[in-house]
């Protein structure tokens, strides 16, 4: 790869975003700012934002990688990503809207009203976070490996340290136009490049996959347990049911439904996000595709998840080869910044606000600001997964994504779900279902990525846990709320009232309890 | 003059050679007192019985349409890793010139979503249009 190109790409991109950083500082002092901002952003634009923030480099980078490793089966993920926002339409768009809950936790605390559900939540939001972190930092350093064949510590680091930069700054996460502009950024990205590469394909007449001839027809066939899957059914439908019900309960989506004006136009906005993201996740695959087809060997030191990156200059070689992978780079990067910064400000929020505000303020006397606190919150939570993707064996960009999505799909699915359509939701069954949910999902993450492949069913259920800890989730909550119906808080259905009732009624709607 | 004393009025010997006007008034009592009811929203904010009732309405009819959107993409997207499983020709079949498993998953499944999803914005809106018509309107 012609490193010039390509390290100028990623050079404006990191730029850009630091500069429209800045300048969204002196848009955005107060927080009221982006409150206010919030009630003309209209749903498409806002669209535009949520499919910016939610592209990560597990979209830009991991389906290709993916598909080009393990074959047909691995679309499901994009299906997956696309169906998770359709599953939180249904369920909880309006109501999380109406809600009028800013993070996952203010929503687990009004709808409960317990602060103890609220501290377990922040614990949750945190964990996916970081969860979700790590493989953006990784993808950096690979595509940053790629580029100039620096070592995969210094991608990730430039990510860190921009995304540090601007969060703390205050910037780049309350402009609503900018993730909406990195929206329209990827998709060019990905799919002007595409498109060259398709026309080659084409001109070449249509050449297929290039497999050794016994695994071409699994590769390219549904269940077939290519590049060593085991129990392909099972995993299907684990990996499907985790993205679509994990979508709704990751820490950066409820962010973005603020800033729509009222309930319905929430649902109009998940409505353009569907679109948005079913546009983008055409163009995945065929690189994926065209890998087999023209790089059936990846070269020396290469991961799949490369495979973007290094696909141009196999099929053209020359300038524009060199031109279009430039592109691609400044996308991925993108990709990684924007995502990045979305989970860094909710990771840092809730730090900041439920697990080190009263501490700090006790260790310093009350000498640090609030500034100060949310800037130390702000370098914790990016500093503890940059270590992490230094220690972890990367295990794929998708698969770590998908084990986020497995974890927030059994915690804060079964909150969300039944906290806004089951009255007899009490605190204590809230509690038990995020406990034993995140305990089941977070443990089987934990094993699956520091033990290594484990063959045969372990392997299976622990690598893709939410086909068991979701409904096991689901039915500690109902069972355990079941049993403690004094423990229903007092005021469930004046909440109620609030979550459904469209809100040109003029129904009382403030979160206070009369 | 309220309805209820008009129909004392009727009753009284004197006014019985004005039976029309009992009529009258009796036709207007709906108009004339429904300008005295209590919003129905109040009932909501205040949780009244009928407040309840209405709720309950609101959340199952929206409950109801949920589960129709949820179980129609169960069975479809969920069809079909078992489609491929019990119907091994369908994992190689070709459809204008793409096998079939590709062009449903990499191309199919996101039209498909989005018409489901606003099928569900539409009705869900609707079903909000109408609890606001018979609540709200005053």
């Amino acid at each position: 790869m012609n490193t010039v190109y390509g390290v100028t790409a990623i050079v404006l991109v990191c730029l850009t975003t630091l500069g429209v950083g800045a300048f969204g500082l002196r848009l955005s002092r107060t927080t009221s700012d982006f409150y206010v901002a919030g009630r003309t952003v209209t749903p498409y634009r806002n669209a535009s934002a949520i499919g910016g923030e939610y592209l990560s480099a597990a979209s830009f980078l991991g389906i290709a990688g993916l598909v080009y490793s393990s074959g047909l089966d691995m679309l499901w993920f994009p299906v997956g990503y696309t169906v998770g926002y359709v599953v939180l339409l249904v369920l909880v768009a309006a109501p999380l809207r109406r809600s009028g809950a800013y993070t996952l936790p203010d929503f687990a605390e009004a709808r409960l009203e317990s602060s103890r559900i609220r501290l377990l939540s922040s614990l949750l939001v945190v964990g996916i976070g970081w969860l979700y972190l790590l493989p953006q930092l990784q993808g950096a350093g690979l595509a940053l490996r790629v580029v100039t064949g620096a070592p995969t510590w210094v991608g990730s680091l430039v990510v860190v340290l921009v995304v540090i930069a601007n969060v703390a700054a205050g910037g780049m996460r309350s402009i609503t136009l900018v993730q909406a502009m990195q929206y329209w950024l990827k998709l060019t990205a990905i799919a002007v490049p595409a498109f060259v590469l398709l026309t080659v394909w084409l001109g070449d007449g249509r050449p297929g996959p290039q497999l050794t001839a016994g695994t071409a027809v699994d590769w390219a066939q549904p269940l077939s347990g290519f590049g060593g899957q085991d129990h392909p059914v099972y995993a299907t439908y684990s990996t499907l049911l985790a993205l679509a019900l994990g979508t709704m309960g990751l820490p950066h989506v409820l962010v973005r439904f603020y800033t729509n004006p009222d309930g319905r136009a929430a649902r109009r906005t998940t409505l353009t996000v569907v679109a948005l993201l079913g546009l983008f996740y055409l163009f995945p695959p065929v690189y994926g595709v065209l890998g087999r087809v023209y790089l059936p060997h990846l070269p020396d030191g290469l991961r799949a998840d490369s495979i973007v990156l290094a696909l141009p200059e196999a099929v053209v070689p020359g300038s524009l080869g060199e031109v279009l992978s430039a592109v691609l780079a400044g996308g991925a990067f993108a990709a990684f910044l924007s995502t990045a910064s979305g989970l860094t400000m909710s990771v840092a929020g809730v730090l900041d606000q439920d697990l080190l505000r009263g501490r700090l303020g006790r260790l310093t006397g009350e000498d640090a600001t609030v500034v100060q606190g949310f800037r130390l919150a702000t370098v914790l939570a990016m500093v503890v997964p940059y270590a992490a993707a230094r220690f972890v064996e990367p295990i794929g960009l998708a698969t770590t994504v998908g084990l986020a999505f497995a974890v927030a799909g059994s915690t804060f699915c079964p909150l969300l779900v039944l906290g806004s359509w089951w009255r007899g939701l009490s605190t204590v069954g809230a509690a038990a279902g995020l406990v034993s949910g995140g305990v089941l999902a977070a443990g089987a993450v934990l094993i699956t990525m520091l033990a290594g492949p484990i063959s045969g069913w372990p392997g299976a259920l622990l690598g893709q846990p939410a086909a068991w800890t979701i409904p096991i989730a689901f039915s500690v909550a109902v069972v355990v709320s079941l049993a403690t119906p004094a423990r229903i808080p007092r005021h469930t259905a004046r909440t109620m009232v609030r979550l459904h009732t469209p809100e040109d009624l003029g129904l009382e709607r403030s979160t206070r309890h009369r | 003059m309220t309805p209820g004393r008009t129909a004392e009025g009727a009753d009284h010997p004197d006014r019985l050679a004005r039976p029309p006007r009992v009529r009258v008034t009796s036709s207007r009592r709906g108009a004339a007192t429904r300008r005295d009811l209590r919003p129905l929203t109040r009932d909501l904010d205040e949780q009244t019985d009928l407040g309840e009732v209405y709720m309950a309405g609101l959340m199952s009819a929206q409950l109801r349409l949920a589960s129709r959107v949820l179980i129609f993409g169960a069975l479809g997207l969920g069809g079909l890793p078992l489609l491929f499983l019990l119907v091994p020709d369908t994992r190689t079949l070709e459809v204008v010139g793409l096998p079939f498993p590709w062009l449903v998953l990499g191309v199919l499944v996101y039209p498909v979503a989005l018409l489901v999803a606003r099928y569900y914005v539409r009705q869900s809106e609707r079903i909000e249009r109408e609890f606001s018509q018979v609540v709200g309107r005053r």
